[in-house]
């Protein structure tokens, strides 16, 4: 057992959980008919409930998942797995259905039924089973409160609310104005803007999946790895100072992390040409200002041309512009984690003087 | 004897308290069962009639419902709340602890609080559901929009109401996410841009009036942001987000109902 934890300990880096997840998510975005199939769930959820009592044995484990504030996470990730898994397998049965030439499943019960009883009594149900279930939960736990406000006592790690520890997670990799502002408001804004910029008439009204390959994947990437995994990361594995930390290890204060990370302009001047940067700022953030631009005006079309060329023709050019930029924003956020892991790039544009760092 | 309670039963449908009331008989058949939907104010939300695999669990999740339901919840036992409750440094961390040792079994605070976790899980849930059966398509993508800002705002709800029990646990959650806000390009005095604006020497944004100060209403978490937080949480944020679901209440009927396949 203890030497399972170490293993597991050893292996859990953000490094690791992210790169296995997106693997794992785009084998299943690849081969979904077959990861949708009760032969292959019901293992999975068998080793999900084992590793997760497995998990709960462990002290410092036990005692983080079981904080009040902490179990809305738990229910958060068992409802969107279930709820994932579920309406992938109906778009992947009506996949089926389509290419048979069969009745989809929404269309199975075309009929029109009276609202009272048929709906009204669906919703009286529910609103009783969530009634029970709120009232078990707080007879089950307490609503938290620790000591008195006092501006003078920082906590260490101090924690947003879970359903910001994503964003708060992205502070690892860009800075507030990125991660806390920002990104933000593009996740709100490409949110409002998918119906407009999502030129597909399939899948309206029913759920699909193979029509929709490319929206699904890209929602779900967003859903999923940029915004759960990210709070998961954020909630379970960050100790103090924002340190990582294995699921089962001690969030030990002193744990010291070397500041290895460096600018792309130190990478430049001073790495590789060794003459010690420029007093100009323009002429030492000059590369890295080409390949942000670049990176933003001179991939789209580029894009247009390649592998969106099809996308390009649907959507008109405001709009490909609009989808390619938010597709771009949300790209940059695992850019910039390969790039950290790899070469411990800290900024590529590093403006501090006008808090312009990207 | 029970002709008797079938007479008493018939006087009371018939009582003219009855029917000022009911304008209907008991919904036991196709004409009284729309007229129920009709002449119900919460019911008439509904059509009288619903295509059958729209309203299945299978097809809706019921997560709209669940959400609004937890809504209301969050109204009832926050108003109770509100009763025992004062937004000051002075007394809000001792009626919180009042409320905690007082009240005997009580779970007001914990229903309001897990209900407002539920309720951010529940919109999640059906943001994911309506995107997984392409119901922002047409002609559904104005309402989705609106959906979009009842999301954000059920996260301001419980990102503000969060300071309010004004422990450890409410200041500093709340410091590290506003902190945030004195990053914001221009408007932040620690964001990109802000340096430029400014009429001589003088910069225009300092961390005297900039936009963490008008979250905070203050340079740093005070009694004035435990009371504008407490505003924008009972009042300002719940009024908003009113008026935006009966939008997007009314509009799921006016872009035709339940979606389906076409």
């Amino acid at each position: 057992m203890e030497a399972l934890r170490h293993t597991i300990n050893a292996f859990a880096t953000p490094t690791t959980i992210y790169l296995s997840s997106v693997a794992l998510f785009a084998i299943a975005m690849w081969k979904m008919e077959i990861v949708v199939k009760p032969l292959v769930m019901i293992p999975v959820v068998i080793v999900t409930v084992l590793g997760t009592i497995f998990a709960l044995t462990d002290d410092h484990f036990f005692k983080l998942v079981t904080l009040p504030d902490n179990i809305p996470i738990t229910i958060m990730l068992a409802t969107v797995g279930y709820f994932t898994w579920y309406a992938l397998k109906k778009g992947v049965e009506n996949d089926k259905r389509l290419s048979e030439n069969r009745p989809l499943i929404e269309q199975e019960q075309d009929r029109r039924v009276m609202t009272w009883p048929n709906l009204v009594y669906i919703e009286f149900i529910c609103l009783i089973a969530i009634t029970v279930f709120l009232i078990f939960w707080s007879i089950g736990f307490q609503a938290p409160l620790e000591e008195p406000a006092n501006p003078t006592v920082t906590p260490n790690p101090a924690k947003a609310p879970w359903y910001f520890l994503g964003l708060q997670e992205m502070l690892v990799y860009f800075d507030p104005w990125l991660a806390g502002v920002v990104f933000p408001g593009l996740i709100v804004v490409g949110l409002m803007a998918l119906p407009y910029i999502d030129p597909n008439p399939k899948g309206n009204g029913y759920y699909s999946f193979k029509d929709r390959r490319l929206v699904i994947g890209y929602y779900l990437f967003g859903f999923l790895i940029q915004w759960v995994l990210l709070i998961v990361l954020g909630t379970f594995m960050r100790g103090p100072g924002w340190s990582f930390f294995g699921p089962f290890q001690e969030w030990d204060p002193h744990k010291v992390e070397a500041l290895t990370n460096i600018n792309l302009s130190e990478l430049l001047w001073v790495k590789l040409l060794n003459i010690g940067l420029p007093k100009n700022i323009l002429l030492r953030e000059g590369v890295g200002i080409v390949v942000v631009l670049g990176y933003l005006v001179a991939l789209p079309p580029l894009l247009a041309k390649t592998i969106f060329k099809k996308l390009y023709q649907e959507l008109s050019f405001i709009r490909f512009q609009i989808m390619c930029f938010l597709f771009l924003a949300m790209l940059s956020l695992p850019i910039k984690m390969i790039l950290r892991w790899t070469i411990n790039l800290k900024y590529i544009v590093a403006i501090p003087e006008f808090f312009f760092n990207i | 004897m029970n002709s008797k309670l079938k007479q008493i039963q018939k006087q009371i449908v018939e009582s003219q308290i009855w029917k000022s009331i009911f304008r209907h008989g008991m919904p036991d058949d196709t004409r009284t069962r729309a007229m129920v939907v009709l002449s119900n104010v919460f019911l008439h939300l509904h059509p009288v009639k619903s295509r059958e695999a729209g309203i299945r669990v299978g097809y809706t999740w019921c997560m709209g419902g669940i959400t609004f339901f937890l809504f209301l919840v969050e109204a009832v036992t926050g108003i109770l709340l509100m009763f025992y409750y004062r937004p000051t440094a002075e007394y809000a961390y001792s009626d919180i602890i009042a409320l905690r040792e007082h009240v005997p079994l009580g779970i007001m605070r914990e229903l309001h609080r897990w209900g407002a976790h539920a309720m951010v899980i529940a919109v999640w849930l059906h943001m994911f559901r309506v995107f997984m059966t392409g119901s922002y398509k047409p002609p559904r993508e104005f309402n989705w929009g609106i959906g979009v800002v009842l999301l954000v705002l059920t996260l301001l709800l419980s990102f503000t109401g969060y300071l309010l029990p004004w422990d450890q646990l409410a200041i500093w959650a709340i410091a590290v996410g506003s902190n945030m806000a004195r990053a914001t390009p221009f408007l932040g005095h620690e964001g990109p841009g802000a340096s430029l604006l400014k009429i001589g020497d003088m910069n225009l944004v300092h961390a005297g009036d900039d936009a963490r100060f008008g979250l905070l209403a203050g340079r740093m978490i005070s009694e004035a942001t435990l009371l504008r937080f407490y505003v924008l949480h009972c009042i300002f944020i719940p009024f908003v987000a009113s008026i935006l679901m009966a939008i997007h209440f009314w509009r799921v009927r006016k872009d035709g109902g339940i979606s389906g396949p076409m």
